[in-house]
């Protein structure tokens, strides 16, 4: 055969993407790099912040109330963060904290997600009085602000972890329906759903196989931008007092108990919020690259690197110059 | 092959005066309009005509993939085995579709899904009805690309469509298309977007593998020279229904209806002396307007009073037999002046 392969890749149409080809991307990307570093590092105190806390979390001194950072202890370890009011271990409270906004950001995504997609699929691939039911109630969600909703629900049946996940389920899962139904109407009509159909695929596998797979790269980078607007939201809420309740930890409730001191204890509000913000900018950038990571016909781009991938499109040619 | 072989087997696939309509913004079009056609085992009739002629809808519409609600079959029937398709549920359709007829599209990137490696897609088949599992999907699907000759089929199973030129993307179509031995294949177009040496190519593999599987063939073109190459029997199209049939000699060499004379006067020829290529004047009606008498009459040189009046039958010619026919009032004067 004397067919040429005309476009994509160099290397004979394919980059090997692996864990190693991932790796040494990733070190040409320092941003990225430090993204993915920091949100491992996260995720490990957040898992095991119970096993890793420096001090007692829980534990009051009245000798040491909102005490700086670097503050020497009674137990040997310094106050590395300082202390709050109470007298408490700052950095302890911020990685329990860290334990319940995470995984309230990551479970909050999870829900919403998947009642939003399952939403989205059904009104977007069987249209008719499906699809006018659910957007209409869309749009209906879509107008009530969120904050609003979530302070109104959470009033009437109390704060909570649980109540709290669903809450911030409630007022998210709409923009998930509305982009799984944008590109379910885009993609129904595409001849490959056809090809499906023509060799026998009933709808649930058209909708599993064929459809759903082709948003899932643009879903997961949106689930990941919404784990960081979760957890701003959850740090907003507990900062108003209506999601988690103290004793427990969140950062936004940290950030509430240091408001009263930020003239006297920086620190207090300072970590806490360094928390939230370097959280929320690490996911916004990871997402920026799982979007590229996960489109099959781009990846090769990052894989190889803005330099190769460059003088590769103005040597042969790349995908977009496909006619 | 021989009519006479023909005679006596039965029809694979027959379609029976079928017509399909398409609910618009500007009102309802008639794609297509009392449509028939028969295919037999190992038989490659053709359908012939210019785009928006309705030769993709009926394809579609035997494979029912036309797009609802907007599409609906208004009447005829389709039978594949004498089993009547369009009364059956979805589920026992799906059964017949990939099992017993098969599809390949014109635009195999967009035919293919983007996000499946290509031994999935070929895999799909085995999957779907013969409850495969993923392994040994994948295992008939490397036989499958080795059969239409992907080189390197074992590394090139687990490449995305994006990762495939346009030949060897037509060929994992083709692949995933025969996976099951299907009786009867429907290829729309399958050549259109590719080169020449290309389509060559393309045309010679599903030749063999027609033969191969003595598949009936529903070969869907614009393009004469493809189409003059393998078709047994050929059908021509215009606006939406049936103009001209016979065999692919009878049709060529004489046609019965002023259309298909255009077509064929307007190839270039390298047998014949050199004259100016002789264009078929004007253009193709617009769907959604109906047009009084004959479709073409518009842009028919042999066009008389009854053409704009009386809407020519699709009509026997002389003694060629049932399958020889043509929707001309003057059938008879153009078969014997070309």
């Amino acid at each position: 055969m004397t067919e040429s392969t005309d476009e994509g890749p160099p290397h004979n149409g394919k980059v090997h993407f692996g864990f190693r080809t991932i790796m040494a991307g990733l070190l040409r990307d320092p941003v990225t790099l430090f993204a993915c570093l920091f949100l491992a590092f996260l995720a490990i105190v957040a898992v095991f912040a119970p096993w890793l806390v420096p001090h007692d979390p829980m534990a009051q001194s009245l000798a040491l109330r909102n005490r700086p950072p670097l503050t020497p202890s009674e137990n040997g370890f310094l106050h590395l963060l300082g202390t709050d009011a109470l007298g408490r271990d700052l950095l302890s409270r911020l990685m329990m904290g860290a334990q319940v906004s995470v995984s309230i950001g990551v479970l909050g995504a999870v829900v919403s997600g998947s009642f939003g997609v399952i939403m989205g699929l059904i009104a977007g691939y069987y249209r008719g009085w499906a699809d006018d039911l659910i957007m209409r109630f869309v749009d209906v969600m879509l107008g009530f602000p969120t904050l609003l909703v979530a302070l109104f629900v959470l009033f009437v049946v109390g704060g909570g972890y649980v109540n709290l996940v669903l809450v911030l389920a409630l007022t998210r899962w709409m923009i998930y329906a509305r982009v799984t139904r944008g590109m379910t109407l885009a993609l129904r009509e595409e001849p490959f759903v056809d090809g499906a159909r023509a060799v026998g695929a009933g709808d649930f596998r058209i909708i599993t196989r064929h459809i759903l797979p082709n948003l899932l790269a643009p879903l997961l980078v949106l689930a990941t931008l919404e784990v960081a607007r979760l957890i701003l939201a959850e740090s907003a809420l507990s900062f108003l007092g209506f999601g988690i309740q103290p004793p427990a930890s969140s950062w936004g409730l940290e950030v509430s108990g240091g408001r009263s001191y930020i003239t006297t204890a920086w620190w207090l509000v300072s970590f806490s919020g360094a928390a939230i913000f370097l959280t929320a900018l690490s996911l916004n950038l990871f997402a920026t690259w799982l979007r590229a990571l996960s489109d099959p016909v781009q990846r090769w781009r990052w894989l190889l690197g803005k330099k190769v991938a460059v003088a590769v499109m103005n040597g042969t040619g790349g995908p977009e110059h496909r006619t | 092959m021989s009519d006479q072989l023909f005679k006596t087997v039965a029809p694979l696939l027959e379609v029976d005066n079928l017509s399909v309509e398409f609910q618009t913004m500007e009102g309802v079009v008639r794609a297509v309009t009392g449509l028939s056609y028969a295919v037999k085992a190992g038989e490659t009739i053709a359908i012939l005509g210019e785009s928006g002629s309705g030769k993709s809808v009926s394809a579609e519409a035997v494979l029912g993939i036309i797009d609802a609600p907007a599409g609906r079959i208004t009447s005829g029937t389709i039978r594949f085995n004498g089993q009547e398709l369009l009364r059956m549920s979805p589920k026992e359709r799906s059964r017949i579709n990939g099992e017993h007829v098969a599809m390949i599209f014109q635009d195999a990137l967009a035919a293919l899904n983007p996000s499946q490696t290509v031994g999935d897609q070929i895999g799909e088949m085995f999957r779907l009805h013969r409850g495969m599992g993923r392994r040994e999907a994948f295992m008939r699907a490397i036989e499958l690309m080795d059969k239409v000759r992907i080189p390197a089929a074992a590394q090139r199973v687990h490449a995305y469509p994006h990762e495939f030129s346009g030949g060897m993307r037509q060929r994992v179509m083709i692949a995933s298309a025969i996976a099951l031995d299907p009786e009867v294949l429907i290829a729309d177009e399958p050549t259109t977007a590719l080169d020449v040496t290309v389509q060559a190519q393309i045309m010679e593999l599903l030749g063999e593998l027609q033969s191969e599987g003595n598949m009936g063939l529903v070969l869907i073109s614009h393009d004469l020279g493809v189409v003059a190459d393998v078709a047994d029997r050929v059908l021509v199209m215009y606006a939406g229904r049936a103009v001209e049939q016979g065999t692919l000699r009878e049709v060529y060499r004489t046609p019965a209806h002023p259309y298909t004379a255009g077509l064929i006067n307007s190839i270039p020829r390298l047998d014949r002396p050199s004259h100016r290529l002789q264009p078929i004047e004007g253009t193709p009606p617009s769907p959604h307007t109906t047009i009084a008498g004959c479709p073409f009459h518009p842009r028919c040189p042999w066009r008389i009073k009854i053409c704009t009046e009386a809407l020519p039958a699709m009509e026997q010619i002389g003694a060629h037999g049932p399958d020889r026919a043509s929707a001309c009032h003057r059938k008879n004067e153009v078969l014997l002046h070309v």
